[in-house]
């Protein structure tokens, strides 16, 4: 055999193709692969679970309007963002994330622990007009959201969609999906709340947008405001539980 | 390929040996500068690799020499923060909240701390200096308090919070009086008497009949929680409504609305996501903006 030579690979195209394709396919598997033999890849904590159905539609929304194109939802391990915005932010909290919303630019605040912080109406009235209750913000208005219905009669196809890339929605979730959507922005009507804060701990249930007589966009996107951040109780883990 | 290395007679160069259609190009080196620090980067990737976490591995990866982890790190910054502050945190647990007004040095701590938790977490509602917002987000600036200005009260406020999932929140529900003809408790008409003689509590009536016409209807259906005079009740978070300070729309549309649907605030329980320092220190800050009792 001829001795190795560049000049081999630089004539022959396919030739240099394929071991293009070698080399760079070591590159990605060196660094890929131990993201998923590494066990403390993902922190061993409890408390992460699927969207609920209107959360989803609201992350839907969310990502429609390009939400994070202003707000990342990542609070990075300083002093300075756990002091402003609570824990930092875990790979485990965004493993149910297709796509995560982790972002890399922060015009507004970064919304990784914004669940709970404000009510729901605060929410709204910030969405509808946001230099009503912070004069200097530069956030668009969003108040158009309060008059689209929300519509997603095929929500359960979209828990489907997730399940298929390894959300581990249930049968039960999935066949539930639409009743639950409309259960949880629906406080004072006949539904199965039990069921539903069972198949979805934490979710909050509430007439977001005030208009208990509508299923709105602005519904959504509150109940997916409202459970980030708040499905892991980050009293019950040290460092070492979360160092990886 | 042609590999005839020639001198180039212009510049003493050596040329690449490389010719396209007669071109040929030199075989300039690098600059030394340029060529050493290519290697001194090399060398500290290197050193790098020793030193820190780098190389991943199927069940782990090398842990560097240093045995560094930002989130060892942070942990570390913030304990080290903590307990700088750390007399003064000690304090504030300690001591009583009118012990810490009583201290200067506290006082002047949780000032400071409390000013920048309000900051981040209640400016958004209450504003900037506790001013208050449009649509329902009183001032915690004024006089005026739904639920109570003193010290131990605004501390129970905050903790627990205004109508929400906290089992010790701070609740009340007005009734709508008005709705569908036939549920509804007032008509239209005594609605706007209501409203009209709410009014006439502030001084504020224009229509002494309407007034008049509302007051037996304001003391069957309004008086228990904002009492007879209109003073509100703290322990209902029931506001006053014989003063010139309106939660909402003050104007005798805006109070229409109200008594016929009301809306009613919420507010978070501070005590799921801040600690009980700062919550002692956001206390004392906000009794200090104006209108602490």
């Amino acid at each position: 055999m001829a001795k190795f030579s560049h000049a081999i690979l630089e004539k022959n195209v396919i030739l240099l193709a394929i071991a293009t394709l070698i080399t760079v396919s070591i590159g990605g598997l060196v660094e890929i692969v131990p993201l998923y033999t590494i066990k403390s890849t993902i922190e061993p904590v409890k408390g992460v679970r699927p969207y609920s159905p209107l959360e989803l539609a609201g992350r839907q929304i969310y990502i429609r309007e390009g939400c994070y194109n202003c707000h990342s939802q990542m609070v990075r391990p300083f002093r300075d963002e756990v002091e402003r915005y609570g824990p930092y932010s875990l790979a485990a909290e965004s493993m149910y994330d297709h796509p995560f919303q982790w972002g890399s630019k922060r015009t507004g605040p970064d919304l990784a622990r914004v669940g709970g912080k404000y009510s729901n109406a605060w929410q709204v009235q910030h969405l509808v007009d946001p230099r009503s209750v912070e004069p200097g913000s530069v956030m668009p208005p969003y108040s158009f959201l309060l008059r689209r219905k929300l519509g997603r009669e095929d929500i359960a196809r979209h828990l489907q969609a997730n399940k298929a890339v390894g959300v581990p929605y249930t049968p039960a979730m999935i066949a539930a999906a639409y009743a639950d959507m409309v259960a949880q922005a629906d406080p004072e009507g006949d539904h199965d709340h039990d069921a539903l804060l069972e198949r979805y701990p934490k979710a909050m249930i509430a007439d977001f947008d005030g208009k208990p007589e509508e299923l709105t966009e602005m519904d959504a996107l509150v109940a997916y405001l409202q459970i980030l951040g708040r499905m892991v109780d980050f009293k019950k883990y040290t460092v070492k539980d979360l160092q990886q | 390929m042609p590999t005839k290395v020639e001198k180039d007679l212009y510049t003493g160069q050596a040329t690449t040996g490389h010719e396209w259609d007669g071109i040929r190009e030199l075989n300039t080196p690098l600059p030394r500068w340029w060529l050493w620090v290519l290697y001194a980067t090399i060398a500290w990737s290197v050193v790098y690799f020793i030193l820190y976490p780098a190389i991943p591995g199927l069940s782990g990866y090398t842990k560097g020499v240093l045995g560094y982890s930002s989130r060892v790190e942070i942990g570390q910054k913030i304990a080290a923060a903590k307990a700088a502050q750390g007399k003064y945190l000690d304090g504030i647990r300690t001591s009583s909240l009118a012990d810490i007004r009583k201290d200067d040095r506290l006082l002047r701590f949780a000032l400071a701390g409390g000013k920048a938790a309000f900051a981040d977490n209640c400016a958004p509602c209450h504003a900037v200096g506790g001013t208050g917002n449009p649509g329902g987000y009183p001032s915690l600036a004024d006089d005026d308090w739904l639920w109570g200005g003193g010290l131990e009260e605004i501390h129970e406020t905050i903790l627990f919070g205004v109508r929400n999932e906290d089992d010790d929140a701070r609740t009340s529900e007005m009734p709508a009086f008005g709705g569908e003809e036939e549920d509804a408790t007032l008509t239209p008409e005594q609605i706007a008497d209501v409203a009209e003689f709410v009014l006439s509590l502030g001084k504020r009536s224009t229509d002494a009949a309407a007034a008049a016409r509302g007051a037996p209807l304001y003391k069957e259906h309004c008086a228990t929680c904002h009492g007879a005079a209109g003073k509100g009740d703290r322990d209902q978070g029931a506001p006053r409504l014989a003063d010139a300070i309106w939660l909402r729309d003050g104007s005798k549309d805006g109070i229409v609305a109200q008594i016929a649907k009301p809306t009613m605030g919420a507010m978070p329980a501070w005590r799921t996501r801040l600690d009980a320092e700062t919550i002692k220190m956001l206390a004392v800050y906000v009794h200090a903006l104006g209108g602490g009792e």
